[in-house]
């Protein structure tokens, strides 16, 4: 078998870590799955590489390509019930629906994500406090396993795969198709407030008084400004407009930019980063502003630049997300943040959340009630992992967990500690999928020693 | 607007009608794998086609061609377009091997399109409106070693369809010969993918505007107009000393 060349190995969204494939198998139809039990090495599902950092990379194992399984089946528009094959993105889902009166129950900050990748890492968005994962509102979904099975998974059928599945970053078997279960629209534009915060005590006030009101929160935050406020930063939300004049009301489209070559490392570091912050803290007057947007750059602010992740240059980026409970969450928050600000790594975009008690149904899923983070980090090599590593240990101590859609590095130790419930899961894999990410995060020191 | 389109789970022609679909159009789509039709025909149901029916028909079985096209006017009632979008891209080294291999490719690529063509030009003829398009190629403006099996069959088909815009124009009924170049679907999966090849998706919305605004000769993406006038103006000397890919 040829080797492929560097352009068609599949990457992450992080473009880092960079592994080699031995090859992609692309999969057209749903009638013409090849027989998965014959291929010698492991096999992962990818769709369109937005994980960012090996959860969605197999080295030296076949990645199944399923972007061109993306055929709508059928929908309900009474109901609001969508059943589509595993590789449409959310994009084509909302560029069908909104015109319908439709919207996707839960979106994270990139509608370039398929739906399997969407249920694969239990995607959230920025209602997670009102109504909690991408998982909570799949209603079945097709799983073909290596050994030719094809099972209905529900609440009702096959309920274990079906929660193993859900979060369960590709490894449980193929999901061929999904059905989901939609959000009522009246029209496609958002109501929106913006409000300035000044300090995390301020962040954690606004949220609680705003969290029942809207459907829609998350902010925009800027860690590197000193010890006693911690953080700074414009708090953001919003619900769907009500208004029927606004049904028909064109939406703009405005031409999508593009980032057209790897920027070099310099560009991104502490200066530009303090620079843009101070820019954008500033970019509204008054404290809080109310404004009626269309929901794309609502949604997916990022997603009018095209390939915006190299800015982060060759050596790509690592991002981090974790959550940490109320409790006790703010002084992690704190230490956190201060470590990072200490460190001289600057993150670029940086994204602090509440999360609300909406259970998934995901065995393995991340988002529970507390205080996310989400940062990027530029590649820089030992250093970078190092920072990372230690901010791991407080999120462990305070009771909180990382996000392993978003990594590319977090140990076996830690992983385990996170997710204690990875046993489990681990009898669900399907003896033939494997990932970077899993084969680093099952590993078991009691295994080495047999 | 009623639609018939062979071939139609190839993915260009899958492309095309999903822009067709927007329109609320009626399908009548025909292809080898009853499977594959299914998914096709459901999935252009949900982005808004008024009616999709499927027919199963491996196009080399010429004798069922009258038979699948009646089928066709009589489950739409009538035909206000034809995209004929069916083809394989054989080996060519095979067929240079094989006598039995490059008539099969010559009867899927051109004799099987030349005798669909032959039927339904009657029927438009006396219906006087309408609209045939034709998925030809690039491949069939000048022969090349690489793949002149397919060229020939291709050159051919792009031959008999000037001939049929000659006597159709009459009725008013649009020819239109689709020229893609190196498109990137299942059928080209095994090439290495250059500059100029085109997502499908591009190719289908192409094909959807010339059936609409009924051109006649389109070359898709449009660069290749210029790129064959070259490859066709090499003066045959030159030319077959040439490898081009």
């Amino acid at each position: 078998m040829s080797s492929l060349d560097k352009k068609q190995q599949p990457r992450s969204w992080g473009r880092y870590p960079k592994v080699e494939h031995s090859r992609v198998q692309t999969v057209y139809w749903r009638s013409e799955i090849p027989d998965l039990e014959h291929f010698e090495q492991s096999l992962l599902p990818y769709g369109y590489g937005r994980s960012y950092g090996d959860s969605c990379l197999n080295d030296g194992g076949i990645s199944l390509d399923m972007s061109h399984l993306r055929r709508f089946i059928s929908f309900d528009e009474d109901e609001g019930i969508l059943r589509c094959e595993a590789g449409v993105s959310l994009a084509e889902i909302l560029e069908l629906v909104v015109p319908r009166g439709w919207f996707v129950p839960v979106s994270p900050g990139t509608k370039f994500v398929s739906v399997g990748g969407a249920i694969a890492n239990d995607v959230h968005g920025k209602n997670h406090h009102k109504a909690g994962t991408f998982g909570c509102h799949v209603t079945r979904f097709e799983l073909l396993r290596s050994n030719g099975q094809h099972l209905i998974c529900s609440p009702f059928e096959n309920s274990e795969l079906f929660s193993a599945t859900i979060g369960g970053l590709g490894l449980t078997g193929i999901i061929l198709w999904a059905e989901i279960r939609l959000k009522p629209i009246v029209n496609p534009y958002i109501d929106m407030e913006s409000i300035q915060f000044s300090s995390l005590n301020e962040f954690i006030q606004i949220s609680a008084e705003t969290d029942k009101k809207y459907e829609y929160s998350m902010s925009w935050v800027d860690i590197l400004i000193g010890e006693k406020d911690i953080c700074r930063g414009i708090f953001m939300c919003g619900n769907n407009n009500q208004s029927r004049e606004f049904v028909h009301k064109p939406v703009g489209k405005k031409l999508p930019l593009a980032v057209p070559f790897d920027f070099p490392a310099f560009v991104l570091n502490t200066f530009t980063v303090k620079a843009f912050n101070e820019l954008y803290f500033h970019k509204q007057l008054s404290k809080s502003v109310h404004k009626v947007v269309p929901y794309e750059p609502f949604f997916y602010p990022l997603d009018s630049i095209h390939e915006w992740n190299r800015m982060y240059g060759k050596r790509g980026f690592l991002q981090y997300q974790f959550v940490v409970p109320f409790e006790g969450g703010f002084a992690a928050m704190a230490e956190i943040i201060g470590r990072i600000r200490r460190s001289g790594e600057g993150s670029f975009l940086t994204v602090l959340k509440t999360f609300g008690s909406v259970r998934s149904p995901g065995m393995l899923s991340f988002p529970r009630p507390g205080i996310t983070l989400a940062l990027d980090f530029s590649y820089g090599g030992k250093k970078t992992l190092q920072l990372l590593d230690e901010l791991d240990e407080v999120v462990r101590q305070s009771g909180g967990v990382v996000y392993p859609a978003k990594d590319a590095r977090m140990s076996a130790a830690n992983f385990q500690a996170f997710y204690p419930q990875w046993q489990e899961f681990a009898q669900y894999v399907d003896p033939h999928f494997s990932s970077s990410f899993w084969r680093r995060v099952s590993f078991s020191e009691e295994l080495v020693t047999v | 607007m009623r639609i018939l389109i062979i071939g139609a789970t190839s993915a260009i022609a899958y492309e095309t009608a999903k822009c067709f679909a927007k329109d609320g159009v009626e399908f009548f789509l025909v292809a080898r794998s009853a499977e594959k039709l299914v998914d096709v025909g459901n999935d252009l149901k949900v982005r808004g086609a008024k009616r999709t029916e499927t027919y199963v028909l491996d196009v080399n079985e010429l004798d069922r061609h009258q038979e699948m096209i009646e089928a066709a006017i009589e489950a739409l009632t009538g035909l206000d377009m034809v995209l004929i979008a069916h083809g394989t891209l054989g080996d060519q080294e095979k067929c240079q091997r094989s006598v039995e291999e490059t008539l099969k490719e010559f009867t899927t690529n051109c004799t099987s399109v030349i005798s669909l063509l032959t039927i339904l030009a009657d029927y438009f003829e006396q219906q006087r409106r309408g609209c045939i398009a034709v998925i030809s190629s690039v491949a069939g403006d000048r022969g090349r070693q690489s793949n002149y099996v397919y060229g020939a069959a291709k050159g051919a088909v792009t031959v008999f369809l000037q001939g049929l815009r000659n006597r159709l124009h009459r009725s008013g009924v649009a020819v239109i010969t689709i020229k893609p170049g190196t498109v990137d679907t299942p059928m080209t999966a095994s090439l290495k993918k250059g500059l100029l090849f085109a997502s499908a998706s591009r190719v289908g919305q192409g094909i959807y505007e010339a059936m609409k605004n009924r051109k006649e000769v389109v070359y898709l993406p449009w660069y290749w107009r210029p790129i064959m006038f070259i490859v066709r103006s090499i003066p045959e000397p030159i030319f077959k000393k040439l490898s081009l890919g």
